[in-house]
């Protein structure tokens, strides 16, 4: 897969919101992992229906100064990397939803 | 603890978040360890509701680190439905149990539900030992059985071996069995006063020859140079410090809803059944009291030789009757480590007045455990990955 489309995260993961920061430790080997302002803005969309590029157009060009080409690039970059240590799931179908967002209400 | 994890307790710290938080389930145990401090009647635990809405309060202020913890917490029927609760709610979360009750399917479960790590009670590898200090015949079998099975279903597994008369010499062979298991080894030297403030289970503490030995052995204490390295005082710059997480990023629960900085802490500062826990944890005077403690603060402590070397608790402290006063417990550790004793302990043998065994403080239900720090915490009490 080259491009994916769909994201979300693993329920291997624990994770919580810290400031605009996101906490997030994989399950499987303890490994901790920081988030910053716009990956966690990703990592809080990414509910596994909503297309990758339509995340990035709508929470991210339209806050941040960049354009929809970049933007995507970087969080291509992002996902892939995530996914490699198992805390977000990718998919070039839609994903069924895979947990709760640390940040809903119950 | 990792660079990142000491720049999130920080920055949790700079926030005023929980980050972290022990929840004991109840105080009903199948064992009947010698050198408990609990009372194991159920004198009212919260429901299954009230401790899943007490979650979603807790992952609503930021908690991220959250010990389930007892009395046993698998003597609760209900669990597995909060531990899928707290993992729902995306909590990193660790288990303590003695394990007697936890079977292939229990071991499975707890698998399933990304459980960071289960740490385990294992006084001695020999039965005679362990058994004689839980009076539960054939517990450490059952405990070590449950340590098997967590760990083929690739848990990360912690033998924890809390040190006292009866197992003075067994921490060699519990540390070993540990390498068997692939399990990590985690030792406790002090033994904590019990719930009611009655402190004649202190007689279990080992004596300070056998302190020192474990304080110089390099499989235990790892860099003995540096743990037993001279004592060393507060710099001036040093006073502005905090003591502990204790009620700045850390703060225990127990099952009848009561909040205090620590496990090791008994400060009464809150009920969640009648306060939500944010409100206590932003407003209750006693964490802002215990808040407002830096080191400078401390008269004895402060000026102590010790005072930059010494792994001194503020819980252990308040029990003595003054949580800005000095541990005697810890002026002894410090003792044992370095072979120089600190005033106040010379103080205290010149004075030939033992601590009274009676009660010093009224407190309510609550249970010493290990600190809730995460492992590794820069103000954790260990030095080496096996010592606290
Ligand atoms: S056990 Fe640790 S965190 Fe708790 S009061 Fe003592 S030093 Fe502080
Ligand atoms: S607890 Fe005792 S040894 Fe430690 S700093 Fe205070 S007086 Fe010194």
């Amino acid at each position: 897969m080259t491009r994916p489309r769909y994201v979300a995260r693993s329920t291997a993961i624990a994770a919580r919101a810290l400031g605009e920061e996101t906490m997030v430790m994989s399950a499987t080997n303890s490994m901790l992992f920081t988030l910053d302002e716009i990956a966690s803005v990703i990592w809080e969309s990414a509910d596994g229906v909503t297309p990758l590029e339509q995340i990035v157009a709508d929470k991210i060009c339209t806050q941040y100064d960049v354009t929809l080409d970049v933007a995507l690039q970087d969080a291509e970059a992002l996902v892939k990397g995530l996914a490699e240590h198992g805390i977000l799931l990718l998919s070039d179908e839609p994903l069924a939803f895979s947990g709760r967002s640390h940040k809903e209400t119950p | 603890m990792s660079g990142l994890a000491a720049e999130m307790t920080a920055k949790a710290l700079k926030m005023g978040i929980p980050l972290s938080v022990q929840l004991d389930l109840t105080y009903r145990c199948n064992e009947r360890c010698v050198h408990c401090y609990l009372d194991h009647h159920d004198h009212g635990e919260m429901t299954t509701t009230e401790i899943k809405d007490l979650l979603d309060q807790m992952a609503e202020a930021g908690v991220f680190y959250l010990t389930l913890s007892g009395g046993e917490i698998l003597m609760r029927r209900d669990f597995f439905e909060i531990l899928e609760h707290a993992r729902a709610r995306t909590f990193c979360v660790k288990l303590k149990t003695n394990g007697v009750l936890l079977r292939e399917a229990e071991a499975e479960r707890v698998r399933a539900l990304g459980v960071e790590s289960v740490q385990i009670s294992v006084y001695s590898h020999r039965p005679e030992v362990h058994d004689a200090i839980t009076k539960m015949p054939g517990s450490l079998r059952q405990s070590i059985e449950a340590a098997r099975l967590l760990r083929r279903h690739g848990l990360h597994v912690v033998l924890s071996n809390v040190l006292m008369v009866h197992n003075v010499r067994d921490y060699h062979g519990v540390k070993a069995l540990a390498a068997e298991l692939g399990a990590q080894f985690l030792m406790d030297p002090t033994i904590t006063p019990m719930m009611d403030g009655d402190r004649s289970i202190l007689a279990l503490n080992v004596d300070e020859a056998a302190l020192r030995e474990v304080f110089r052995n390099e499989e235990v204490a790892g860099n003995v140079e540096e743990f037993c390295a001279p004592p060393r005082s507060f710099d001036e710059e040093d006073l502005d410090m905090l003591p502990c997480s204790a009620g700045h990023t850390a703060c225990y629960v127990s099952p009848y809803g009561d909040v205090y900085p620590c496990v090791q802490f008994p400060l009464p500062s809150g009920n969640v059944r009648r306060t939500k826990f944010a409100d206590i944890w932003r407003d209750s005077p006693q964490l802002k009291e215990v808040r407002s403690i830096t080191l400078g603060d401390m008269p004895t402590c402060s000026r102590c030789t010790h005072g930059k070397t010494c792994t001194r608790c503020p819980g252990l402290a308040f029990m003595e009757g003054n949580m800005r006063g000095p541990s005697h417990q810890d002026c002894e550790k410090s003792y044992a480590r370095t072979g120089i004793a600190c005033e106040n302990l010379q103080a205290k043998k010149a004075a030939r007045q033992p601590l009274p065994s009676g009660p010093l403080v009224q407190i309510q239900i609550w249970q010493p455990a290990p600190c809730t720090m995460p492992a590794n915490a820069p103000d954790s009490h260990g030095v080496d990955a096996g010592l606290r």
